[in-house]
């Protein structure tokens, strides 16, 4: 069969083996739990809490900053310690509430389901959505309510839940998936729901088989709309939105376009789940399934992490390290962000942990261009990252725009097939960075 | 826990492909070639390309030295250009000239333009094309197979016509023309390690189920030779010519599969290569047909190679979903 795919890419060893058979578990709360204002693209979340309130769990201590930014809720009930700069893992200080845990889990008395949702309109379950605080909780992280309100000339005829996990060492959409299909699968309902769709798709790799047939067999069983579940190539970035969507539905998404342009929506696995939870029972993001993993961890899993618990606490409870590690990954390793260190928290976008020792954190040395053109194939957006590499270090901007940088989905492609381990990717992001400077200076 | 952990840019993995590796699957590949070499010529071939090759490897370091540059030795890549050298040259060749190639390829034609990745020209064919100019009479000395050739005093040892030569006349004598066996197992004068077909394939078919080369490159250049000689080279007027027999006799196999895939110097686009693979045959039989000089393979690609930059840029891929842009929205 040809299963359906993208144009480029890599194939770097999915070393899933490890987490895909390990069952979600459940861990604790730490003491001390942190929300960052930022853990979604936009405007950051602004406090409604002051420092001595008790907060019960579920119970929403930021407002949203903006249309494009997502509300915060505490998952523990406790008091709200501080409100000060902390740590965020992105290594910046951030605003954030700091709330102690009084380990009674008094759960927050508003919080309950709408029901029936085919009785609600979408601008309605938008709304329940919205104040969810939901987000790609893929990685992106943009808020999902702002996703599902595209201007009122866009025509959506797909929907497409994003089960392709394509990040080597990542399982936990998987485990979702063979454990909580169903709420998947509602999901995706209630989003075709909003658009009036009677069809939805689930794109899986091929390398998470046991996902594709439980998928199938669930959705064989929904009544009324049909949900077709879509093996794709295992290949890297197939989990990319724009990837995804030219795997699925032909079309590509253009240079500054968003998939709404084309007519799809896309939203990751949790995300969906986010959504059932929220719309049937009314529960906001608390929680979000962490993959462990590397050569560091002792034992490497799947766990439901309370978003606000400090990762160290996460390693405590997981048995911590073999080895010590010198670097820590939060999300995947093509993609995902080097942590400056453990007392940071989970955050909404947190889909893995990943520790490795010495010898895997240390960069390669860069050798010199030999124009072999491996990156040029890799590119999923046919971008030439040898070039925007070379233009980069010499701070060329308007080659760099000549060679359309605004395109690079950061994916990483390029710099995993490089002989010559070249850093195109990090050239690109301080590029793009420098870029942005530039224009802001100009306006 | 406030040890600090290393902060990088993502990807935080990279494949198992590097340089070194890149290299020396070349070098596994040329092997083959080697060894056909020695059986063909004798020991003296092992002695050219070990000359050839440890003059490369000392050229490459002693310029990294004088130039206080990291040694570059250990990317392998001097290993592979020594070896393409030697195999571009006759037996024959004295070992000074031989290590004035060597100088011209790493010294001159890599290291003064930047060094590896840097270089426009290729490195043993540019050295080559030094060599014929500077001394054409070693350069164009062949001998038989199996002809026992001293190791010093090459000067006068009885030569012989390459079978191109032989199929051009240009040697004036009628000459017996080697069967396509022969030409196939590499049984006939010529280059060191040009003339056995089989071997080049072998080194050839490793390094494309390595996915060191596509095989957009020996592909399009041998069907543009085949197809040319065929419609020109024959002596019964057009399409006479012995395609099969242009193939594989003299460079044009090792060119195909070793030269007009190097990395550097040819096109990275896949559409440029195979402009770059046609551009090359079509001058490789421009050279044999019209030239007057019955090779014509390293000429083509050197000068192929000149024009490469200008191919990247007219081929660069297409902005992803630019071409068939859809309609805003379809209300
Ligand atoms: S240039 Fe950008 S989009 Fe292309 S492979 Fe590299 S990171 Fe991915
Ligand atoms: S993969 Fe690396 S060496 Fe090859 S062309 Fe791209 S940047 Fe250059």
């Amino acid at each position: 069969m040809m299963l359906k795919t993208f144009h480029g890419g890599v194939h770097p060893n999915d070393m899933k083996a490890p987490t895909a058979g390990k069952p979600i578990v459940e861990l604790d709360p730490s003491k001390e739990m942190v929300y960052p204002m930022t853990q979604h693209i936009g405007a950051p979340a602004t406090p409604i809490v002051n420092v001595g309130d008790y907060v019960f769990a579920g119970q929403k201590i930021a407002e949203a900053g903006g249309f494009v930014s997502a509300c915060i809720h505490s998952a523990v009930s406790g008091t709200v310690k501080a409100i000060e700069k902390r740590m965020h893992p992105n290594g910046l200080m951030v605003n954030s509430i700091v709330i102690e845990d009084d380990e009674q889990d008094k759960v927050c008395p508003d919080l309950k389901g709408c029901g029936d949702y085919t009785k609600l309109t979408p601008k309605e379950i938008i709304d329940v959505i919205k104040e969810a605080g939901i987000v790609g909780l893929g990685g992106a992280t943009f808020p999902t309510h702002v996703k599902l309100s595209p201007p009122p000339e866009a025509n959506i005829d797909y929907v497409i839940i994003n089960g392709a996990e394509c990040e080597p060492y990542l399982t936990s959409d998987y485990r979702s998936m063979l454990e909580i299909p169903e709420q998947i699968i509602g999901g995706l309902k209630i989003v075709m729901h909003i658009f009036g769709l009677k069809e939805g798709y689930i794109g899986i790799e091929d390398n998470k088989e046991l996902a594709i047939e439980t998928m199938i067999a669930v959705a064989s069983k929904v009544k009324d709309v049909s949900i077709h579940v879509v093996p794709l190539k295992t290949k890297y970035p197939q989990g990319g939105e724009k990837q995804l969507i030219n795997a699925i539905t032909g079309r590509k998404v253009g240079p500054g376009q968003l998939p709404w342009q084309v007519g799809a929506i896309v939203c990751n696995v949790d995300t969906s789940r986010a959504i059932y939870q929220a719309v049937t029972r009314g529960l906001p993001v608390m929680t979000r399934i962490v993959t462990t993993g590397g050569d560091c961890v002792k034992n490497p899993g799947n766990y439901k992490v309370r978003i606000g618990t400090t990762l160290s606490s996460v390693y405590e409870q997981t048995g911590g390290f073999v080895k010590e590690p010198a670097k820590v990954i939060m999300g995947g390793p093509m993609m995902g962000m080097a942590l400056p260190n453990l007392d940071v928290p989970a955050i909404k976008g947190t889909s893995g942990l990943l520790a490795f020792g010495e010898e895997a954190a240390h960069g390669f040395e860069e050798n010199a261009c030999l124009r072999c053109g491996k990156c040029v194939y890799a590119c999923p957006m046919r971008l030439l990252p040898n070039k925007l590499d070379e233009a980069a270090r010499i701070d060329d901007f308007k080659a760099l725009e000549k060679l359309n940088i605004v395109d690079c989905i950061e994916c990483g492609s390029c710099a995993y097939s490089c002989p010559s381990k070249r850093r195109q990717v990090q050239q690109i992001k301080v590029a793009k960075d420098k870029l942005r400077a530039a224009q802001q200076r100009s306006k | 826990m406030d040890n600090l952990l290393v902060v990088s840019h993502s990807p935080h993995i990279s494949g198992k492909n590097t340089v070194r590796r890149t290299m020396l699957d070349v070098i596994i590949a040329l092997i083959p070639a080697f060894i056909a070499g020695v059986l063909v010529f004798g020991y003296r071939a092992a002695v050219v390309t070990v000359t050839c090759v440890l003059s490369c490897v000392i050229f490459e370091w002693l310029w990294n030295k004088i130039m206080k540059k990291p040694t570059t030795v250990g990317d392998l890549s001097a290993i592979v250009t020594g070896m393409l050298l030697a195999f571009n040259v006759p037996v024959t060749l004295p070992l000074w000239m031989v290590v004035i190639g060597a100088f011209f390829a790493i010294v001159i034609v890599k290291q003064f333009f930047g060094g590896i990745g840097h270089n426009f020209m290729n490195p043993a064919l540019a050295a080559r094309a030094f060599l014929l100019a500077s001394w054409a009479l070693a350069m164009t000395t062949w001998v038989a197979p199996h002809t026992a050739v001293p190791l010093w005093n090459t000067a006068d040892v009885v030569t012989s016509a390459t079978p191109l030569a032989a199929y051009a006349g240009t040697e004036g004598t009628v000459q017996q023309l080697p069967s396509y066996l022969d030409l196939f197992l590499g049984n006939v004068g010529g280059c060191i390690g040009e003339t056995s077909a089989l071997a080049i394939l072998i080194g050839g078919i490793y390094l494309l189920a390595r996915k060191v080369i596509k095989l957009r490159v020996p592909l399009t250049y041998l069907a543009t030779v085949a197809l040319g000689t065929w419609i020109f080279a024959g002596h019964d007027g057009l399409f006479t010519g012995d395609a099969l027999y242009q193939i594989l006799a003299g460079g044009v196999m090792l060119g195909a599969f070793f030269m007009a895939t190097d990395y550097t110097t040819t096109p990275y686009t896949p559409v440029g290569q195979i402009i770059f693979g046609i551009g090359c045959g079509v001058i490789t039989v421009l050279i044999r047909v019209w030239g007057g000089y019955p090779e014509g393979c390293s000429y083509s690609i050197l000068l192929m190679n000149i024009v490469t930059p200008l191919i990247d840029r007219v081929t660069a891929p297409k902005r992803y979903g630019a071409s068939k842009r859809r309609k805003e929205a379809k209300a």
